[in-house]
C-alpha cells in the first residue's frame, strides 16, 4: 500500500508493514521531550503512579526554557523538579542554564532527533522537528509520564494534507511568511488532527531554519505535525551532529492526501498576522500606519542564526525608535556564542536593544518582556491569542525578523524594503 | 442531575482557559480560580460544580499545557460540549478523565444558562430548557479502554501488570 511519510514512520515504530489515517496505535518513541512548565506535572503523575524507573536514560530530554533563568520562587519550584528528577533517575539530555536553549532549537542542534524519528514531546511546537524527516508531535503532561514509564505512546494515524509551494519567494522573505500565509488561507483549525507535509521546489530551496520555522507552527493550524521529506539540505544539516544511524523515508508518488493545496509565492509580501489569531495574516503593507512598542525577535519559532542574521543586517548602523523596546533572544547557547562572535550581539545592542540568555519568556507572558494594558509588540514567535504576552488588553502582531527588525527602526509595521532603501543592505557576513 | 450551561465562542485558547502567567502551578486547586479569566474576569465567582461548559469549534487549541483541562476539572466543571476539539486538549482531557463530547449540533443549539441533562453511555444529551435532545460521537474503541480505567496512568499501569503477569 502507497504510505505518506508520516505513515510509514508511525508503521515502522508500531511494528506494523502499514497503517491507515484513523487506527489507533501504541508506538514506540525515539525520544520524549518535558519543559519546566510541563514536565513537574509529568513528574508528579509519574511518582504518584509508584512508576519506578524510566524507560530509557538517554531517551528522555529535560530542558528548563520557559520560566528560566527562574523569573520567580515558584519558576525556580519548578525547575529544581526538572533539575533532581534528572539528577535520580540519571536522564543523560537535561540542559541546565547556561548550557541550554529553547528545547525545540536545542534538539536538533544537539543532533537528538533525527530523521525517521517518532518523537513527542510535552510542549505543542514539538511538531518542528518534521523538519528533520521525523514524525514528532505534542502531546500533554500526563502523556509524558506515561512515555516516561513505557516507552510508548497512543497516536491515532493522522490523515496527511499536501502544501506545494511554486514560484520565486521575494527577498525579505522565508519561512514565517509562508507558513502565515498558509494558515491565513486555511485557518487556525484547517488542518486538525492531521500532517502537513510541505513540498515543492520553493521548499527544496528553503534552508534548514526556514524549514523549522513552517513546521513550528504546523500546531497553529491545529495540526498534529509538520513535515518534510527529507532531502540534501537535511543530510547536510544532520550528518555532523548525528551520534546514532537514521533513516530517510520518502512520501510514495500514489500516497493519499487527503487534501492538496498549490500556492504560487511569486509576488507575495512579507506576512504580518494580527491579534487574536495566527491566521489573521496579511500584507506588511497594509499594516504600515500601526505602531508599536515592543519587537521581540526570537523564539522556537525565529530564534535561529538566519534569523538573527536577517535582524542583524537591517539593524546594522541603525538605531531602535526612541518609542520601542527591542529584545532580541537566540534560540540557544551555541547560536548565542556564533552571533556574538559574527557581530550580530553587537549591532542590536549598539542599536539601543536588550540581548537576553535563551528563554521562552516573553512568548507566554512569562517574564523578559511582559506587555502593559494597552500596549503592542510585534514578534516573530507564534501566537498573537488575547492576552499571550501579558495584559488582556495588550495585543502581539506576529511576522517574520527582517519586518520586525526594520519596525523596531520605524516604530510602526514597515516593510523592510522601506527602511533599506535608505542605505543598502549590510553584509555582515562573507 | 441538571447541569448549567456557560456558553463560550470559536477557537477559545488554553491561553484563555488558563493564562500563561499562572502556568508554575500544576496543581488542580492552584488554577482553578484563574480558570478563563481572561474571557470573563467574574467567571469562578459565578460557575458551580456541575455546571458545563459549551464551546465553539476547535476548543482548546494552542499550548499542550495539562493545565487547562486540569483547571477545568478542578473547578468541578461536568464536561465540555464542543463541535470540534483541539487534538492536544482532546487527548489531556481523555488522559486525564475530564468528560468531553463532540456535537456539532448541541453545541449550536445550547444557549447560555440552559439546563441539561447527559447520558453519556447513550450518547445522548437533554436540553431541559427547551426540550431538545442531541447525540454526540462515541469515542472509538481504543479511547473508550482509557476512559474505563479511569485515565491514561491506570490504563497504562494495568497493561503494565498484565505484561508482567504474562512474562
Amino acid at each position: 500500500m502507497a504510505m505518506t511519510i508520516t505513515e510509514k514512520i508511525i508503521a515502522a515504530h508500531s511494528g506494523k508493514d502499514e497503517v491507515r489515517p484513523g487506527e489507533f496505535v501504541f508506538a514506540r518513541v525515539d525520544l520524549a521531550l518535558g519543559n519546566d512548565i510541563t514536565a513537574p506535572m509529568a513528574i508528579h503523575e509519574f511518582e504518584t503512579a509508584g512508576f519506578s524507573s524510566i524507560f530509557d536514560k538517554e531517551k528522555i530530554v529535560l530542558v528548563p526554557d520557559h520560566f528560566t533563568p527562574a523569573k520567580d520562587i515558584k519558576s525556580a519550584g519548578s525547575a529544581k523538579v526538572l533539575r533532581n528528577f534528572a539528577g535520580k533517575h540519571q536522564i543523560t539530555h537535561y540542559y541546565e542554564v547556561g548550557r541550554m536553549g529553547i528545547e525545540h532549537a536545542l534538539l536538533p542542534e544537539e543532533g537528538l532527533v533525527l530523521p525517521g524519528d517518532l518523537v513527542v514531546g510535552a510542549d505543542s511546537h514539538t511538531c518542528t522537528y518534521g523538519a528533520v524527516g521525523a514524525f514528532s508531535t505534542g502531546v500533554g503532561s500526563t502523556d509524558l509520564a506515561a512515555v516516561m514509564a513505557t516507552g510508548e505512546v497512543w497516536l491515532r494515524v493522522p490523515e496527511s494534507m499536501r502544501f506545494v509551494y511554486k514560484g520565486e519567494l521575494g527577498q525579505w522573505l522565508g519561512g514565517k511568511d509562508l507558513i502565515l500565509y498558509t494558515i491565513g488561507q486555511i485557518g487556525v483549525d484547517g488542518a486538525r488532527y492531521r500532517a502537513m507535509e510541505f513540498t515543492g521546489p520553493v521548499i527544496s530551496n528553503l534552508s534548514m531554519d526556514g524549514r523549522f520555522t513552517m513546521c513550528n507552527m504546523a500546531i497553529e493550524a491545529g495540526g498534529k505535525s509538520g513535515v518534510i521529506v527529507p532531502d540534501k539540505i537535511t543530510e547536510e544539516y544532520v550528518k555532523e551532529r548525528a551520534g546514532r544511524e537514521y533513516r530517510f523515508y520518502t512520501s510514495d508518488e500514489d500516497a493519499c492526501y487527503e487534501e492538496t493545496f498549490e500556492f504560487d509565492v511569486s509576488g507575495l509580501s512579507p506576512q504580518v498576522a494580527l491579534p487574536p489569531l495566527p491566521s489573521n495574516s496579511t500584507a506588511v503593507e497594509e499594516l504600515s500606519h500601526i505602531k508599536i512598542d515592543q519587537v521581540v525577535i526570537g523564539s522556537c519559532t525565529n530564534g535561529r542564526l538566519s534569523d538573527l542574521q536577517e535582524a542583524a543586517e537591517i539593524l546594522e548602523g541603525r538605531k531602535v525608535n526612541s518609542a520601542v523596546r527591542l529584545i532580541v533572544i537566540p534560540a540557544t547557547q551555541n547560536l548565542y556564542l556564533e552571533a556574538l562572535r559574527r557581530g550580530f550581539l553587537e549591532v542590536f545592542v549598539e542599536a539601543g536593544g536588550v540581548v537576553s540568555t535563551p528563554t521562552c519568556g516573553p512568548c507566554l507572558g512569562g517574564h523578559m518582556g511582559v506587555l502593559a494594558e494597552g500596549e503592542r509588540c510585534l514578534s516573530t514567535t507564534n501566537r498573537n491569542f488575547t492576552g499571550r504576552m501579558g495584559h488582556p488588553q495588550s495585543e502581539v502582531f506576529l511576522c517574520g525578523p527582517a519586518v520586525a527588525a526594520a519596525s523596531s527602526i520605524t516604530g510602526r509595521i514597515t516593510h523592510p524594503a522601506e527602511v533599506m532603501q535608505k542605505r543598502g543592505r549590510v553584509r555582515l557576513v562573507e | 442531575m441538571s447541569h448549567r450551561v456557560w456558553k463560550f465562542g470559536d477557537d477559545i485558547n488554553t491561553d484563555q482557559i488558563i493564562p500563561g502567567r499562572y502556568l508554575s502551578a500544576s496543581r488542580a486547586q492552584e488554577l482553578a480560580p484563574h480558570l478563563m479569566e481572561d474571557v470573563d474576569a467574574d467567571f469562578m465567582q459565578k460557575v458551580k460544580p456541575g455546571d458545563v461548559i459549551v464551546g465553539g469549534k476547535n476548543f482548546g487549541c494552542g499550548s499542550s499545557r495539562e493545565h487547562a483541562p486540569l483547571a477545568i476539572k478542578g473547578a468541578g466543571i461536568a464536561c465540555v460540549i464542543a463541535p470540534s476539539f483541539a487534538r492536544i486538549f482532546y487527548r489531556n482531557a481523555i488522559n486525564i478523565g475530564l468528560p468531553i463530547f463532540e456535537s456539532p449540533e448541541a453545541a449550536r443549539k445550547i444557549s447560555q444558562g440552559d439546563l441539561l441533562a447527559i447520558e453519556p453511555d447513550k450518547g445522548i444529551i437533554k436540553n431541559e430548557t427547551t426540550g431538545e435532545e442531541y447525540s454526540f460521537q462515541p469515542f472509538p474503541q481504543q479511547m473508550q479502554e482509557i476512559i474505563d480505567a479511569g485515565g491514561l496512568i491506570n490504563f497504562v499501569k494495568a497493561k503494565m501488570d498484565r505484561r508482567t503477569q504474562s512474562a
